[in-house]
């Protein structure tokens, strides 16, 4: 729609027309703020938590155990903060001098931070899940939500309104 | 001929004073759209440009998706 949207204002005569052609789901994907009724309702995005442990690929599993706190996982990033996969703590627990790259696993399903709590909920239902990972379309790292968060976050907005 | 642009571009023309048009009909534009945006669904291009956008300024259009 937005080529030809372009292309008419400029029948119209307006001579400086710009399509951006990846379009809202492109902006949206990458975490760019945005206004509407969406923007007030509980999304992944707001749900994540940023302070989920991250480590690097040469990193040695000792020294990454050490600040791995209560969480189960740590997530692998790359100096973009892309995600390259997690590793689980009990891999951590094997030490013996291996590096991270070496107990590394894929990363699971990543999720966008714009989809809100109510659209998720019911995948969940589908497709249990400990926990869900939000990055921005360009796979960097936004954090790890929670399935209960997300499911109290979605009873509460059907519970106002919707 | 319009130009095709990234997210990068439209960030930056609009710190230039480009305005942002969404051509989505409206109960899609009131669910979301980017910010600052204006909205001209395609149905009412003529007129709604004709109210709402400026023409010594840059406009950027865009949709939901690429499709």
């Amino acid at each position: 729609m937005s080529p030809r949207a372009a292309w008419r204002l400029e029948t119209l005569g307006y001579r400086d027309v710009y399509d951006y052609v990846a379009s809202k789901m492109d902006w949206l994907g990458a975490g760019l703020p945005f206004e509407g009724t969406l923007a007030a309702k509980a999304r992944l995005g707001t749900l994540a938590d940023p302070q989920v442990p991250t480590c690097r690929l040469e990193e040695t599993v000792e020294g990454v155990a050490e600040r791995l706190g209560s969480w189960e996982l740590c997530l692998v990033v790359n100096d973009e903060g892309v995600v390259l996969g997690l590793v689980r703590a009990e891999a951590l627990s094997m030490g013996g001098g291996q590096r991270v790259q070496d107990v590394m696993r894929e990363a699971p399903k990543t999720f966008r931070p714009h989809v809100t709590a109510e659209e998720f909920a019911p995948q969940l239902d589908k497709s249990p899940r400990p926990w869900v990972l939000v990055t921005n379309l360009d796979g960097t790292l936004v954090g790890v939500a929670r399935p209960e968060e997300i499911h109290a976050a979605a009873q509460r907005e059907k519970e106002a309104g919707g | 001929m319009p130009t095709e642009i990234d997210r990068h571009e439209v960030q930056r023309l609009v710190e230039q004073g480009a305005q942002i048009v969404d051509v989505m009909p409206t109960g899609e534009y009131e669910l979301s759209h980017l910010r600052g945006a204006v909205n001209v669904p395609l149905s009412h291009l003529p007129e709604k440009a004709q109210a709402e956008l400026e023409r010594g300024r840059p406009v950027i259009t865009y949709c939901y998706d690429s499709l």
